[in-house]
């Protein structure tokens, strides 16, 4: 018979000791080795593009990927090199980023928060992304702008429209490229005041969440401010389909304008119902009455048809621009794709090319040294003209475009013509404007994830 | 006053498409005991029937034209319609401009093959199953559904206007000497859908077909005894049902522009119109769709939305909740339904 030594409190001391020594060099490893989040130790770096490619935005989702895929080969020196021709920034060779060749890999947003976050994570934790870009709703951008802040990565913002999301929600790790509301409503007013005159009755109606009321505040601030009337403004369920119920008091209201802060299918259906209900045939107070649609895109209005005919908005980007950057981009994506691209697409694109001009440039990918490179970063070649990555709240300013529904479109991409382009000095704004957090609202402090 | 009455029309309109799709609904649950969550699906099907047979009739080739370039440059592509240089401009563009009536031509052969296919390859594997299996596998196979149109169509939503001659307002109140402007196209579909509905009244209360169904909703296995194949006319008022959603999509898409979504976002409205209603009450599908078309109409004027901030998102259930506490069979409901 046998007997062994071992006692429960030597098993559970021993198992203390052999666990700890196995531990030890993992936990050193992971806190020495790594000088930030992801850092890429191959011959490869990967970034995460996160964009709704299930869902209600999903046609705009796949345009933004369309771009960043686009990005991703001018980067590895493939294709025509799209704007790494035209870039005002020579520090980008097409040799990858930092000598790496880039790669990526996708998530889906869904268009809703919670899978946006839970598909970014994964991107980060699972694939080691150092960056996330895209995205087409403010909602989805704040939450994913958050967690790349908690993760120590950087966000490079798609199309996220809320002052918010550079107002009183920026963060130090977030940048967005992309205009907002109140840029809108600054270039719009001066164009809406030359049409429309100084004496107008409007009526809002408003998508009932974060980038509506923004919007709606930037719109009626500026309009009041050219001696406008806001008559009402009426919040629609996000989920609404038909907006009648909400027209129809429009037409005994003495309003002459409609502002329809709403985007996607809701515009596409607002605006569908606004026009079956004759409201472009009335006369009102002795003018005839007009819709304004403040954000517009391709996809929208390909979707409302003949219905957009005339109908003034802004737009942060338009293929039709004619500088080399907007030339050279157009001819790369068209090439390759048959089609104009979208302005959600190029803000995607050049948010890629800016991250990798910003790595090169700061010589490392570490999120706090990409950031500085990116804060006070002026540029020109993207398409959009000159622009400034302000340090204070991480916004790109530059010219802001107002669009009009197009008479008499010549084929299916003519749907916008350019009304003017408004000078970015005249939608520019204090950091500290009371629309975008006020005193209170700060970047806080970069995290790199270590 | 004016204001009143273009709620009530609103109302009426938005009624239609509840009580099309209710209806629908209530001959599924009555005759076969399923509670179908794809019938919101196949309205959404009915209105790709429209935007089908509008693409399919712009079918077009292309011939280059040097004289005008696209966006990069390139002579441009025109594309002429097939069906222009067949029966000439005028008559091609006609057919085009009319694609939305003539797609119920369509839809109607679409839509009973598309209940025929459902009922019989999926849904009567279901019959003696619980409501929540059925329940789980309708809005499965509406998930699929959807997402099979996304692929084709795309997510965006696709314009369907309605012919030129149908479009516009007419002012309905110059009768009576006040301004009452109301669109063309929805006056079409609410007397569309009274049509729908009185036809498939009709049909149940005045032909043999319909009395055989009307008994066996009451009494499924003394029908069976007579040696009547009560299964397979059942199998046809699922056609029916189908086809009834779908006529409601065709006509319904110069109104909202479809998209593969549109039918979730009908769906559950209309089960709580059938709640509503009735379980197994017809003329109680209709009559609370329209009821609560009125009322969400209603709810949505600014008056309502100011006195009673977020009135409009809760207003049917609101209802819905009112009505089942005091008729808890709902408004014209019938004992012995679902209370087993």
């Amino acid at each position: 018979m046998s007997k062994t030594n071992y006692t429960r409190r030597g098993v559970l001391k021993t198992g203390a000791v052999a666990g700890a020594g196995v531990a030890l060099p993992t936990i050193f490893t992971a806190q020495s080795a790594a000088a930030y989040t992801n850092e890429p130790t191959g011959s490869t770096v990967t970034l995460g593009f996160n964009v709704p490619q299930t869902g209600p935005y999903a046609d705009e989702g796949s345009d933004e990927l369309l771009a960043q895929q686009l990005a991703v080969e001018h980067l590895n020196g493939m294709g025509d090199g799209g704007c790494l021709n035209t870039f005002s920034s020579k520090a980008l060779k097409g040799n990858g980023i930092l000598g790496k060749k880039v790669e990526f890999v996708t998530g889906d947003t869904q268009t809703k928060s919670d899978a946006a976050r839970a598909s970014a994570k994964s991107m980060i934790e699972k694939d080691g992304a150092v960056m996330i870009n895209g995205g087409s709703s403010s909602g989805v951008a704040v939450a994913v702008q958050g967690l790349c802040q908690e993760a120590g990565v950087i966000f490079m913002a798609g199309l996220t429209h809320a002052n918010d999301t550079t107002g009183k929600d920026r963060k130090a790790n977030g940048f967005r490229h992309f205009f907002n509301a109140y840029m809108s409503g600054a270039a719009l007013a001066p164009v809406l005041a030359k049409e429309m005159g100084n004496d107008r009755n409007a009526y809002h109606l408003t998508a009932d969440y974060n980038w509506g009321w923004t919007q709606e505040e930037s719109i009626v601030a500026s309009t009041e401010a050219l001696g406008w009337n806001t008559v009402n403004t009426v919040k629609t369920p996000l989920a609404s389909t038909d907006f009648s119920s909400y027209i129809a008091p429009i037409l005994n209201s003495g309003a002459d304008t409609l502002v329809l802060n709403h985007y996607g299918g809701n515009m596409i259906n607002s605006l569908t119902n606004a026009v079956q209900f004759g409201l472009l045939d009335k006369v009102v107070n002795g003018k005839d009455f007009k819709i304004v649609v403040p954000l517009y895109s391709e996809l929208m209005a390909a979707g409302a048809g003949e219905n957009i005919k005339g109908v003034l908005g802004s737009m942060n980007y338009n293929w039709q621009l004619q500088n080399e950057g907007s030339k050279q981009f157009v001819k790369s994506f068209g090439e390759k794709y048959g089609k104009p691209p979208s302005n959600s697409a190029q803000t995607c694109y050049a948010q890629v090319l800016l991250y990798a001009d910003a790595c090169e440039r700061a010589g490392t990918f570490d999120p706090c040294g990409v950031a500085a490179a990116l804060e006070n970063f002026e540029f020109d070649g993207l398409g959009n003209g000159k622009t400034l990555y302000r340090a204070d709240d991480h916004q790109c300013f530059k010219d802001v475009l107002v669009v009009r529904g197009a008479q008499n479109p010549t084929n299916a991409y003519d749907t916008l013509e350019i009304v003017e382009v408004t000078p970015a000095d005249q939608v520019t704004y204090a950091p500290n404007h009371p629309m975008f957090g006020g005193d209170e609202a700060t970047l806080g402090t970069c995290n790199s994830g270590t | 006053m004016d204001a009143l009455i273009l709620q009530i029309l609103n109302g009426l309109d938005k009624g239609s498409a509840y009580a099309l799709i209710a209806l629908g609904l209530t001959l599924i649950f009555g005759t076969l005991g399923v509670v179908n969550f794809a019938h919101g699906a196949l309205f959404m099907i009915g209105a790709f029937c429209a935007v089908s047979l509008s693409k399919l009739l712009q079918f077009s080739y292309v011939t280059i034209d040097e004289t005008q370039k696209d966006f990069l440059g390139n002579p441009l592509k025109v594309e002429t319609p097939y069906i222009e240089s067949w029966f000439g401009p005028e008559l091609g563009a006609s057919i085009i401009d009319w694609s939305v009536p003539l797609s119920i031509l369509l839809a109607i052969p679409v839509m009973i093959l598309v209940g025929l296919i459902m009922e019989r390859g999926l849904i009567k594997h279901f019959y003696k199953r619980e409501h929540a299996d059925q329940i789980l596998v309708t809005f499965g196979l509406a998930i699929v559904l959807q997402e099979i149109v996304k692929y084709y169509f795309g997510a965006n939503p696709i314009q369907t206007p309605p012919p030129d001659a149908l479009m516009g307002v007419s002012n309905l109140g110059a009768w009576f000497g006040f301004d009452l402007p109301y669109p063309n196209w929805r006056i079409v579909y609410f007397c569309f859908s009274a049509l729908v509905i009185t036809g498939v009244f009709a049909f149940l209360q005045f032909t043999t077909f319909g009395m055989v169904v009307r008994a066996g909703m009451a009494d499924r296995e003394t029908v069976g005894l007579l040696g009547i194949d009560i299964d397979k006319r059942f199998t046809v008022m699922f056609a029916i049902a189908a086809c009834v959603a779908g006529l409601a999509g065709v006509m319904y898409a110069p109104i909202n522009p479809p998209n593969y979504h549109m039918g979730m976002d009908f769906l559950v409205l209309s089960f709580v119109v059938v709640v509503v209603g009735g379980m197994g009450s017809l003329p109680g599908a209709v009559l609370a769709g329209f009821l609560l078309g009125i009322l969400e109409s209603f709810a949505s004027t600014t008056w309502a939305t100011t006195t009673l901030p977020g009135i409009n998102q809760i207003i049917i259930y609101l209802v819905a909740i009112i009505v089942l506490l005091t008729r808890p069979r709902g408004l014209m409901g019938r004992k012995g339904v679902m209370e087993e």
